[in-house]
């Protein structure tokens, strides 16, 4: 599944060059005109003579062995492009992750605990924050904590790992804002329901203390629809993240491909589009695997969601 | 926390004393239904000796189920409960803590769905000896070879394979006989039995049926057995109680309910159900439905509106229960139909 | 043989059903229903509201506040914001809801075929959709800009196509519930053709659900869209768009005049807010229906 989902992704990926209006080397040189010798070494580096399945092996080949081609605007090796923005991208999405995951499943386990107030409390908050894009987000925590209080920088890359933890906060939490909402959601909701299963009565009915109630029943039980949309919800940041680099002027890779789309540099595109894609299809594999983990009555790969 | 002291006199087997061990006095149920409160149990008051088996019988919406919850201290949040239940003499509505949970340990309670009451993601090994490891302190080794040993009793006997096993791995007939052992296991005094074979084939609930009145018996555990079939409950109760709209309305030995029966009610459930034994031309059902109790009309008897014995009497007001006979009825007819009560009239 | 006995018949028109449908959803979601409709309208007849033009820039009233009849002052360009808002409804509106007409169309085809047939059809369709999750759609419609160009048409049609296997996996379950119940097998005996079948009763029967899936995935298309406006691959500017008028007016929330992206941003989250909560009741509306 895993590799099958990849190969698919990559082939779409490489097609894309093919899908583009006119042939090949027009899309490869963005449309600009090139002198003889360069279309010669285009031609020869992508096997531009040769038929397509062939072609799309040269490339896959090439990728796995790391090599992704070169930027036609910036002529240089997209990998090394690519390498030195990967880790502005992967931090942000694992500082999010991490709010995500302390403050997401934190208050919806605290709201589906304890009906009440602050039960209702959070079902508004969260109603509005899930309905907020992370740009929508990314400009109000700019305009508040940058702009008229001065707590964050408003935008850029730090210099080192304090100011890089210092500029990445306001990015990190635009980035968590409505992925945080649904996972708060969904864990009260989890909750809740395991709460009211019958197996949890048969426990109580044995006298057990409430704490192993909740702890090995209710909370246990639940841990596995809350990790499903957690993990979910973490792949997703994955592609928004493009949006929250770009509204921070963040020189990340999502920030990278949406230049790169715009100045059509298409090597480059195909290269972050398949970084992006495995980073994705693994970290769903990795829902896979805990899923199967959770829960005994599943096996491997079968993921009912 | 050490086991409960009476444990000597409580297991041997065939202990029966007077002083009852379970007393229902005046209980009254009434339940948040969206907003407003209903009554699903009216003046419910039985009493089970230790060692005895009682049935508890009726269709859906009598009020069994609650019966046996509001005995278990499980009924849902924003219940009402009025009347008092004493176990041992003791007050089980003021009971919280550890006490009530000392108290759940003493009175057991297995339910109809067993797959539906046991943690999916749980062995059963923990599942058995959970209230076990963490009420009453056993060690896990020893727990477990206890439990082992209460597997055998249910007739399961590579107990040590099936501990480490999940439950979607068993049918329900083993859930079932898993769940009871799991709820012997710390040695209650009370069995509450929630129409535990409604959920299995027939020749499976012969097997658990058998299961459960052989360590009843060998136990010296007294039951409570809620059902609706009326002849499942004569099988193996001494005495059965007959519920119908949140209420008692027959209480009578049960190898006396089927041939003499004291209420209208109980005559009707009986006569209703086929018998394999003769051909009949009509299956006699009860008209009308069964009423639950916050539908039953306030000062009449319940079951007016279906009796064929109905008269004005009957819809003026609310009967009382009647001693009758070593038994009870909450029939205002019941002395004159004495006897008649067999005879079907004409619909 | 039996005499004639009256009987009432509750009326089951679609309007009548529909109206049902929404009254349950509670006082929320008739009040998202409202906002929803007004939005609509106004994404229709935008243009023709806006008391000013749209398009017309005017570098001397750039970044000026609310005065008179601008009641929310100027844009980065000195266009009346109100109505960019107001024309912009368009674009933020009218892309999504072809995404999800796209998308759901071809998600119950695919669902339907695949619960219908069941067996090795079922089993190729359902590894196809679970390959092509891969594609996350904001990614799919970058791709899609670099290829085609940026603009509304590609990134939709982009949207689209990585919408539809979530689509089709949510209703291929409700689907194969369906399918399975006895009317179905009664169906079939009868002699009634496997379309007919699932025209005339399957998929009416899963509408609700379909409605449900619809109106949440709109909001999700309505996020998606304006954040690639918003990145430039979308909607085009001078064009009105929420997502464009957020990336253009940007640069004031430094400077000290955040009304005008801040008002844009109001606008999206509003509509997404009364879309989730309409659809989050819809849907569970439709899974009551079914216990």
């Amino acid at each position: 599944m895993l590799v099958a989902s990849l190969l698919v992704a990559s082939f779409v990926i490489f097609a894309a060059l093919y899908l583009a209006p006119g042939n090949p080397l027009a899309a490869l040189s963005g449309g600009r005109s090139l002198p003889p010798a360069s279309i010669a070494v285009l031609e020869q580096r992508y096997h531009l003579n040769e038929p397509f399945l062939a072609q799309y092996w040269y490339w896959l080949d090439n990728a796995l062995h790391g090599n992704l081609g070169i930027s036609i605007t910036l002529r240089e090796n997209v990998s090394t492009l690519i390498a030195s923005r990967i880790w502005t991208t992967a931090g942000l999405v694992l500082y999010a992750a991490l709010i995500i995951l302390v403050l997401g499943i934190g208050i919806g386990l605290v709201s589906g605990l304890r009906p009440g107030v602050l039960d209702t409390g959070t079902l508004v908050t969260t109603a509005v924050s899930a309905a907020i894009p992370a740009f929508v987000a990314a400009i109000v925590l700019i305009l508040l904590f940058a702009v008229k209080l001065g707590w964050f920088p408003a935008l850029g890359n730090g210099t080192d790992l304090l100011s890089n933890i210092r500029h990445f906060t306001l990015p990190a939490v635009a980035l968590a804002t409505a992925s945080l909402a649904i996972v708060a959601r969904v864990t009260r909701a989890s909750v809740r329901e395991e709460g009211d299963r019958e197996h949890v009565q048969t426990a109580v009915s044995r006298g057990i203390p409430p704490r192993n109630v909740i702890q090995r029943h209710i909370l246990r039980n639940a841990a596995i629809p809350i990790t499903t949309i957690t993990g979910i919800t973490i792949a997703s940041l994955i592609a928004v993240a493009a949006v929250v680099e770009v509204a921070f002027s963040l020189n990340g890779l999502g920030a990278y491909l949406v230049q790169s789309a715009q100045s059509k540099d298409l090597a480059v595109v195909q290269g972050i589009s398949l970084v992006l894609v495995t980073a994705f299809v693994l970290v769903n594999l990795l829902v896979d695997v805990m899923y199967a983990v959770l829960d005994p009555r599943v096996a491997l790969g079968s993921r009912a969601q | 926390m050490n086991e409960p002291a009476a444990v000597g006199t409580l297991w041997s087997a065939g202990a029966t004393s007077s002083a009852p061990l379970l007393e229902v006095d005046g209980l009254t149920v009434l339940l948040d239904v969206s907003g407003a409160k209903r009554a699903v149990l009216r003046d419910v008051s039985l009493t089970v000796s230790p060692g005895e088996a009682v049935g508890l019988v009726g269709e859906s919406g009598s009020g069994k189920s609650m019966t046996a919850r509001a005995i278990d201290r499980l009924l849902p949040r924003g219940a009402e409960v009025q009347g008092s239940i004493l176990f041992d003499g003791g007050d089980v509505g003021a009971l919280s803590g550890a006490d009530l949970r000392r108290y759940r340990n003493q009175v057991a309670m297995i339910f109809q769905d067993p797959r539906a009451h046991t943690n999916p993601v749980r062995r059963i090994g923990d599942f058995m000896t959970e209230a076990l490891c963490t009420n009453l302190g056993v060690p896990a080794a020893e727990a477990r070879r206890r439990a082992v040993d209460m597997l055998t009793q249910v007739g399961i006997e590579d107990g040590a394979r099936r501990l480490r096993q999940y439950p979607h791995q068993m049918s329900g007939g083993m859930l079932q006989r898993i769940m009871i052992a799991a709820a012997l296991l710390t040695k209650p005094r009370l069995l509450l039995a929630d129409e535990p074979t409604t959920a299995l084939d027939v020749t499976t609930q012969a097997e658990v049926m058998a299961i459960l009145d052989g360590l009843r018996r060998n136990f010296g555990l007294a039951m409570l057995f809620i059902t609706h079939d009326l002849e499942l409950a004569a099988a193996i109760c001494d005495r059965t109680v007959v519920m119908y709209a949140g209420q008692i309305v027959e209480v009578r030995a049960s190898a006396l309910l089927h041939g003499d029966p004291l209420h209208p009610y109980t005559a009707a459930l009986a006569a209703a159900r086929p018998d394999i034994a003769q051909t009949a031309d009509r299956l006699r059902a009860i008209p009308g439905r069964p009423l639950s109790a916050f539908e039953a009309p306030p000062a009449e008897c319940a079951f007016a509106t279906r009796c064929a014995h109905a008269t004005d009497i009957c819809r003026s007001a609310v009967p009382d229960l009647v001693d009758l006979d070593g038994g009870t009825s909450r029939c205002v007819r019941a002395r004159e139909l004495r006897g008649r009560l067999q005879e079907a009239p004409d619909a | 043989m039996s005499a004639a006995v009256p009987v009432t018949v509750r009326s089951t028109t679609r309007g009548s059903r529909a109206v049902g449908m929404l009254r349950a959803t509670g006082p929320a979601g008739i009040a998202s229903a409202i906002v929803i409709a007004v939005a609509t309208f106004v994404a229709l007849f935008g243009p023709l509201l806006a008391p000013y033009p749209p398009d017309l820039p005017n570098l001397s009233l750039a970044w000026v506040g609310p005065t008179g009849g601008h009641l929310l002052g100027f844009d980065f360009q000195g266009r009346d914001v109100l109505s960019r808002l107001l024309a912009g409804a368009q674009t933020a509106m009218l892309g999504p809801l072809a995404v999800v007409i796209v998308s759901v169309t071809a998600g119950t085809l695919i669902a339907v075929t695949a619960a219908w047939r069941r067996g090795a059809t079922d089993a190729v369709i359902s590894s196809g959709l679970d390959i092509l999750f891969a594609f996350p759609g904001i990614l799919f419609a970058v791709l899609a800009a670099a290829v085609f160009g940026a603009g509304l048409a590609a990134a939709s049609i982009a949207l689209s196509i990585a919408y539809m296997p979530y689509v089709a996996r949510v209703l291929r379950g409700a689907a194969l519930k369906e399918r399975s119940q006895p009317y179905v097998a009664a169906l079939e005996v009868q002699g009634a053709s496997a379309t007919s079948i699932c025209l005339r009763h399957l998929v009416p029967n899963i509408a609700p659900l379909i409605v449900a899936q619809a109106t949440i995935l709109f909001g999700y298309a309505m996020v998606d869209l304006a954040a690639i406006s918003f990145l430039g691959l979308g909607v085009q500017p001078p064009n009105p768009n929420w997502g464009v008028m957020i990336s253009e007016n940007q640069s004031g929330i430094l400077q000290g005049y955040p009304l005008p992206a801040l008002a844009a941003g109001v606008c999206i989250v509003t509509v997404v807010i009364a879309v989730n909560v309409l659809g989050e009741r819809l849907f569970d509306q439709a899974q009551a229906g079914r216990i």
